[in-house]
């Protein structure tokens, strides 16, 4: 019993780090591993990493003004980010180019310039603390700003639920009945530059996306609707979190990388175990029945 | 004109400044059951998309009666059918103009939902995910929304495509019902006859429209015959249309872009007396 409570309870109940790094990164499950599944369900999945990239620019302005200051680096990664998701999302609504090259397009500019701002005045140092973060040092400022990150996404999710769920359904159609369809697909941009930026401090920049994705995309294997999916996928990312955090402290692992990669595992055991799985469809199809 | 349903006022609709509806004019009057016939590209489907509303006029405007609620069934569907939804989840999407964004669903509009799919022949087809049905039954899933959206303008762009013979039955048979409740209808088809036998109305179109009015009289081989000499191909350099070129005196000669005049000059033609 000492064992299992020395494995799984004390590293929480004992350090203050760890209980706000699980308090944290629970938090931005709860918000991004919705947003991860309608980004999925839109194929979009993609453009989320684009995103995360688009973030540099802005992130990198506000340390090199203001040090490494969570709170003038998630702004100016948030504008950054709502730059490039709105240029992106206005070629492909009013051009004829769709929305993986012009988000392809706006994310390597915005990346370049990302990396020549950090590489004026910043060490690789400080890149590779803006690029992956940590989740062991997330302040109250950083808690407060992430609390607050998820009560709009909550909150957006609730209201446009339906409006999203057509726009992803049947766009045409949503256009036909109602003119809530291009102001939807901007809201939803904006949530998930939102909870990128949330996710950056304690995930940094380029592995918020996973924790954004991989919950969704190991989701997908269990369920054929959407609410239930959205639940299973804040599920997995609770899981992930908990057993990334666990092991980067045992095993004295970066604790990023661990938590995605937890993720990674479901990820894996659902393609395989999932009910709409590999293993499943090749078992059931060998049966079939009268009508 | 009181009981103009939809007005086209010299309503030119197209891509690229190609025209795909050419100066229409004319009005569809309210409770009318209209079939729109014509050639591949001869505008019948950008027709549907500018009294809709999703296409924006290039020229002039269609002016809708006001407050009427109008159902939309488009050619190409941008319905995603690998998104997890159910068959009552995608039916549902038509309580949207009764329930807006944010409106509960009521025990009473889950049982529309289910009568909307018995109607449609589909009972009990509720909880079936939509990527396991076929094109016919997702076509008669999309009937059974247009029935839920109980609105007083109905627009079906070819909706017999990929339905077998019984099933377009039991779909006229639907959209008489609706003609006798007093809902304006236009209908894209291609099956001729099929128009005979059920539409009243018939505006048959080759970029203008060739004539409008009477299935019977519309429907004359002359008229078909023009209809059929219609030019799809787009030129690309067409001469521009100039203002003085559509006013309806049509008194001064057109051929310089003869390609698209094979029309019989009868902008507004039709049974519009109201």
């Amino acid at each position: 019993m000492d064992f299992v409570y020395g494995l799984f309870i004390a590293p929480f109940a004992d350090f203050a780090f760890m209980q706000r790094a699980l308090f944290g990164s629970l938090m931005l499950s709860l918000g991004a591993c919705p947003v991860g599944v309608f980004l999925m369900l839109r194929r979009m999945s993609l453009s989320g990493d684009a995103m995360a990239h688009a973030i540099l620019p802005g992130a990198a302005a506000g340390f090199l003004l203001y040090g490494l200051e969570i709170l003038p680096m998630t702004v100016g990664g948030l504008i950054a980010g709502i730059i490039v998701a709105l240029g992106a999302g206005a070629v492909s609504r009013f051009t004829i180019q769709r929305e993986d090259a012009s988000m392809a397009a706006f994310y390597l500019i915005s990346l370049a310039v990302g990396v020549l701002m950090v590489s004026i005045r910043g060490s690789s140092v400080d890149l590779m603390h803006v690029l992956f973060g940590t989740v062991l040092a997330l302040n109250n400022e950083a808690l407060i700003l992430i609390g607050g990150i998820v009560a709009v996404t909550l909150a957006c999710l609730a209201i446009f639920w339906r409006a999203l769920v057509a726009e992803c359904l049947d766009p045409l159609f949503l256009r036909s009945v109602s003119r809530m369809g291009s102001p939807v697909h901007f809201i939803f941009l904006g949530l998930v530059v939102l909870n990128l930026v949330g996710g950056f401090q304690a995930l940094g920049t380029l592995l918020s996306v996973g924790l954004m994705m991989l919950p969704a995309a190991a989701a997908r294997f269990w369920t054929v609707r959407v609410e239930p999916m959205c639940g299973l996928a804040v599920l997995i990312g609770f899981a992930s979190c908990i057993a990334g955090l666990l092991l980067s402290y045992h095993a004295s692992l970066p604790s990023g990388p661990a938590i995605i990669l937890s993720s990674g595992v479901v990820y894996f055991c659902s393609i395989l175990f999932g009910t709409r799985g590999v293993l499943r469809a090749r078992i059931v199809h060998h049966r079939h029945r009268t009508a | 004109m009181t009981n103009a349903c939809l007005t086209f006022r010299d309503l030119t609709l197209g891509y690229n400044s190609h025209p795909a509806i050419h100066h229409l004019n004319g009005i569809v009057r309210k409770g009318s059951l209209t079939a729109v016939v014509g050639a591949n590209g001869s505008g019948k489907s950008t027709l549907m998309k500018g009294i809709v509303g999703v296409l924006k006029p290039m020229e002039g405007a269609v002016v809708r009666m006001p407050g009427v609620r109008t159902a939309y069934l488009p050619q190409q569907s941008e319905l995603d059918r690998s998104f997890p939804a159910r068959v009552v989840d995608l039916v549902s999407l038509g309580l949207w103009p009764k329930r807006g964004m944010l409106g509960r669903y009521t025990r009473e509009d889950r049982e529309s939902v289910s009568k909307a799919l018995m109607a449609v022949g589909l009972g009990g087809f509720e909880k079936r995910p939509i990527d396991t049905l076929s094109g016919g039954q997702l076509q008669r899933t999309l009937f059974a929304r247009v029935l839920l959206q109980d609105a007083d303008l109905i627009l079906l762009d070819e909706p017999f495509n990929a339905v077998d013979a019984k099933t377009v039955g039991d779909l006229i048979q639907l959209i008489k019902r609706w003609h006798g409740e007093e809902r304006t209808i236009m209908v894209v088809v291609h099956d001729l006859d099929l128009v005979r036998q059920n539409f009243p109305e018939t505006l048959l179109l080759a970029r203008q429209p060739v004539a409008w009015g009477d299935t019977k009289e519309t429907l004359r081989p002359e008229n078909l015959l023009k209809a059929r000499r219609f030019h799809e191909a787009w030129e690309e350099n067409a001469p521009w249309c100039e203002p003085e070129d559509h006013d309806h005196s049509h008194d001064h000669a057109h051929h310089d872009h003869a390609h698209d005049h094979h029309h019989d000059h009868q902008h507004g033609s039709g049974p519009r007396a109201a």
